[in-house]
């Protein structure tokens, strides 16, 4: 059924097509209005069979998830930023004992200083936690990943995030398709757990290991993500061929074929991007677009393979490893190995900084003219960096900033 | 694509407008985007909502800046910010006011933009009389129906009977009309503003 | 008390037999039945004497006895669960889940709202954690748990201290007590006065349907007060006493000594509470003066020696004698 709803109703309502038998919230801006939603759902009687439980914290509602999970139930909750921050320990814990809870970032920035706005640094500061990462374009697409995550999960037995711009989608009206009841059901079995607490068949769950199988159980969390690698653009083939559209898979080209500059971003943004493309084509500029989808695992050799006809390449990302830089771009460059094509990177969008066409045009041109440095912090305001630092140590970060790559 | 910016204050259901606009506009088939400011979304406090509406699906992300209409649901905020920033020369302006265009000091607005382009309406006095709450955002919405023609008032009624319970949603109808009304009498003879009988 | 039956006093049994095989049927302990359940079989790594080790035995298959073995256990981080399962090893003979240090309240939540959802209403939950994963980490939990009375039986084995990491002070932790974060030095040795936390009365101000306190010395109290709670649903706390003889400094063969004098000296008052209020109370049968019990640990070493530490000794006996006007301790039992 076709309908204009809030991007956080559309996820909820998507979470509540997929069955979740228990649901955990604490709440965070801007995720509030996805458990909200589905805490209403639970008391009308509209999503039967769960659980909604208010905890009291987000360490708190991931453990009831893992709890709930272990026992046999299909357990989702939802966080943002700083919620994802406090729950960390149960973030690894969750993949570590290969639970399959799906649950929903909003993404926001971390503070200090506190920005309740979106960037992806909280998604980022997890990224080696084990769970998959997806990430969505548009609120679509965020129903639809939700969908899909569950089969994942319940497949690989792994958590799974669905990464849902804060704002920018959670709080957006526009229109998405949500699928039926039975259309969900048909695809989604449902849940039948790989281990399960059972007092007829008693289980240890969550031992001791020492080294002499700690590297082997890491090992095998590895394999399982390579595994998830096959499986997700599997499962969005399998998704497409039963709702008829496309969401999901590892990521998404946009007119990549013989595009001489491509750009590479996450999430919302891919939009703007797109946009920017299709205006630069008619300029001239053979401009391409990939919206990676797929985060963890990342879809290296894909990638690269799918970078490779592109001289130039631009990697856009809300997030920062403050001495180091972007940390998307470091792994295209991983991904771009040996290869001679240069790769720019560009900081932009932190703390809900708008990411302009305008901006982003900008940066296409400087980068057809080589006037693009390495890493970028896109519409930085010098002023303000200025009178913190003083001009000495402006000067100083500018040279190291602004330098031009090397060819 | 048409782009409207919505100002107002916390209270003043800014946010409820664009969203209202956008189904509005969903019912008609088009496709619509609607989204706030993000602000912390404190009682009293300046706030901007955004609505695209465009044929097509629409993927573009940020603010609007370059509006095609800006709709000011609270005039205490006209001095205060530039709230016309980026309006289209041939762009739509409708301001909830009891004064005319010219005595809020937007005459020079007024010469740029092209005849017709620019209202004063008294929405809080209409949403007062008709709904019995100073909330001026579905007058204000149905007299930007009636200056734009961008939406027929039927798809508006049908997104606020979406939003609203029935007895509110009868009473927000009733205002609505009330405003279509009056703007389009105020078109007619071509005076842009009610001086006299407010 | 049945007509003709003697009453038994614990402390005359004088022997060492496990469960009381000696006494009257009715009297004894589940582990003295040759059906109990097991549900931590031996070949665990706890140290000598531990008793944190012989509480959760007794809790936990009088837990089992309760719910006919339809239970699942959650446990905290720490000595029961490091001692319990070195991989590929488990003592556990029940399903049993280990998430986090400070999360088995919430995770024992998430399992009884799974079984719920599930419709498997039959099966009970029961957390375990000891002092630090209740009082200090797991608090926040706990009282979440608590607050939301979900359908978990809790049980705290307290050894007042982080036994697991090498003995460091926690909330549980007594006044003048040496441990490795609060050394026997300075002007005022060991734990400090005026801290830690009475968290059987936390529970109790949540006004949850039962809270108890139990300890090694009296397992045969400890299984009575299991299987009531077990018997009642809603959120359920029960805090055990429970020696640690190498955090404590004390023989590894005093375990039950040092928890009887424990509560002899009203240091560690026995009781229970519904929903809020004290219901019942065990009495001291034999008082005895706090520095009975201080001195079997050299844990209070320093109290008394180089010379005796009068004023500090003086303010834990008056918290004992709180302890006993608070709980009437020292009245006087109705004969049979």
């Amino acid at each position: 059924m076709l309908k204009q709803i809030e991007g956080s109703r559309a996820v909820a309502e998507g979470v509540a097509l997929c069955r979740p038998q228990v649901i955990c919230a604490y709440p965070i801006t801007p995720q509030t209005h996805i458990v909200e939603e589905l805490g209403a759902l639970v008391k009308t009687g509209e999503l039967h069979g769960c659980e909604f439980i208010n905890v009291e914290s987000e360490f708190a509602a991931l453990s009831v998830a893992i709890g709930a999970s272990a026992a046999g139930a299909r357990a989702y909750t939802a966080t943002s930023s700083q919620g994802l921050l406090y729950m960390t320990e149960a973030v690894y814990n969750a993949s570590g004992m290969g639970l399959p809870i799906v649950m929903t970032l909003g993404n926001r920035a971390i503070g200090a200083p506190i920005n309740i706005w979106n960037d992806h640094s909280d998604a980022m500061a997890i990224r080696d936690a084990g769970w998959i990462m997806l990430f969505a374009e548009t609120n679509q697409e965020a129903i639809d990943l939700h969908i899909q995550a569950f089969r994942l999960a319940e497949e690989l037995s792994t958590p799974v995030m669905v990464c849902v711009d804060g704002f920018i989608l959670t709080h957006a009206y526009e229109q998405v398709e949500m699928p039926s009841q039975k259309e969900v059901d048909h695809f989604l079995p449902p849940f039948e757990p790989a281990q399960i607490l059972d007092p007829n068949k008693p289980i240890t769950l969550g031992a001791l290991v020492g080294p002499e199988a700690f590297a082997e159980v890491r090992y095998l969390a590895h394999r399982k993500q390579l595994t998830a690698m096959e499986r997700i653009p599997a499962l969005a083939h399998e998704f497409a061929m039963n709702f008829a559209r496309d969401s999901g898979g590892l990521f998404h080209p946009y007119k990549t074929e013989k595009a001489k500059t491509i750009i590479v971003a996450m999430g919302s943004v891919c939009g703007t991007i797109k946009d920017v493309a299709d205006d630069m084509r008619e300029a001239g500029h053979s401009v391409g677009v990939i919206a990676l989808t797929t985060f963890r695992p990342f879809p290296f050799a894909q990638l690269r393979d799918a970078l490779k006809g592109a001289t130039k390449i631009i990697v856009i990302e809300k997030s920062l490893t403050a001495g180091m830089g972007g940390p998307l771009a470091a792994e295209i460059k991983l991904a771009l190995g040996k290869s001679k094509q240069t790769l720019y990177s560009v900081i932009a969008g932190l703390g809900g900084r708008p990411i302009t066409k305008d901006s982003i045009r900008g940066i296409v041109e400087r980068v057809a003219h080589d006037e693009l440095p390495d890493t970028t912090f896109l519409d930085l305001n010098w002023d303000v960096v200025n009178e913190a630092v003083g001009g000495a140590h402006t000067q100083l970060i500018e040279k190291h900033t602004n330098h031009k790559p090397k060819s | 694509m048409f782009e409207i910016r919505i100002h107002g204050r916390g209270g003043q259901g800014v946010v409820t407008a664009a969203e209202l606009l956008s189904v509005a506009a969903f019912r008609e088939g088009k496709h619509a985007q609607a989204f706030p400011s993000f602000g912390s979304e404190r009682t009293g406090a300046p706030v901007a909502a955004f609505c695209r509406i465009a044929d097509e699906a629409i993927r573009l992300r940020e603010p609007i800046s370059k509006p095609n209409a800006v709709i000011v649901q609270d005039p205490t905020l006209l001095h205060s910010f530039d709230l016309f920033s980026g309006l289209a020369a041939d762009g739509y302006v409708l301001i909830n006011s009891g004064k005319s265009v010219e005595a809020l000091g937007l005459t020079g607005l007024k010469q740029k933009l092209p005849q017709g382009h620019i209202l004063a309406i008294p929405a809080t006095e209409l949403a007062r009389t008709h709904i019995g709450r100073p909330i001026p955002n579905v007058v204000m919405l149905s007299g930007f129906a009636a200056m734009t023609g961008l939406i027929v008032p039927s798809a508006l009624c049908g997104a606020i009977k979406e939003k609203f319970n029935l007895s509110i949603a009868e009473k927000n109808i009733a205002a609505a009309n009330a405003a279509f009304e009056l703007v389009t009498t105020l078109i007619a003879s071509n005076q842009g503003s009610l001086i006299e009988q407010c | 008390m049945q007509e003709g039956t003697q009453r038994v006093k614990f402390y005359q049994t004088g022997t060492l037999t496990v469960g009381n095989r000696l006494l009257d049927v009715e009297l004894r302990t589940v582990q003295a039945t040759t059906d109990r359940s097991n549900a931590i079989t031996s070949g665990h790594r706890a140290c000598q004497g531990c008793g944190e080790a012989l509480g959760a035995r007794y809790a936990l298959d009088a837990a089992m006895r309760a719910s006919n073995g339809n239970m699942i256990a959650v446990n905290a981080t720490g000595c029961l669960e490091v001692f319990s399962t070195p991989y590929p090893e488990t003592s556990w003979t029940l399903p049993w889940l280990h998430s986090l240090f400070g999360n088995a309240a919430a995770v024992a939540s998430g399992v009884a709202a799974a079984l719920r959802t599930q419709g498997r209403h039959d099966i009970r939950v029961v957390a375990q954690g000891g002092d630090g994963g209740t009082t200090d980490i797991g608090f926040a939990c706990l009282s979440g748990m608590f607050e939301r009375n979900d359908d978990v039986l809790y049980i705290c084995y307290d050894n007042q201290g982080y036994m697991n990491t090498g003995v460091q002070r926690s909330s549980a932790t007594p006044p003048t007590a040496r441990t490795a974060t609060t050394p026997a030095i300075g002007g005022e040795p060991g734990n400090i006065f005026g801290t830690g936390k009475d968290v059987p009365r936390i529970a109790m101000a949540h006004e949850i349907p039962y809270v108890a306190t139990a300890s090694v010395a009296d397992l045969h109290d400890l299984e009575a007060k299991v299987t009531k709670a077990m018997s009642m649903h809603g959120a359920r706390y029960i805090h055990v006493f429970v020696p640690c003889p190498l955090g404590w400094g004390a023989p590894t063969n005093s375990t039950i000594r040092v928890a009887r004098l424990a509560s002899e000296s009203a240091l560690f008052p026995l009781f229970e509470a519904e929903h809020g209020e004290v219901i019942a109370s065990s009495p001291i049968r034999k008082q005895v003066p706090v520095e009975d019990y201080l001195k079997t640990q050299n844990r209070f070493a320093h109290l008394f020696k180089p010379e005796r530490d009068e004023e500090r000794i003086a303010v834990l006996q008056q918290m004992a004698d709180r302890n006993i006007k608070r709980y009437d301790l020292l009245r006087e039992e109705v004969k049979a």
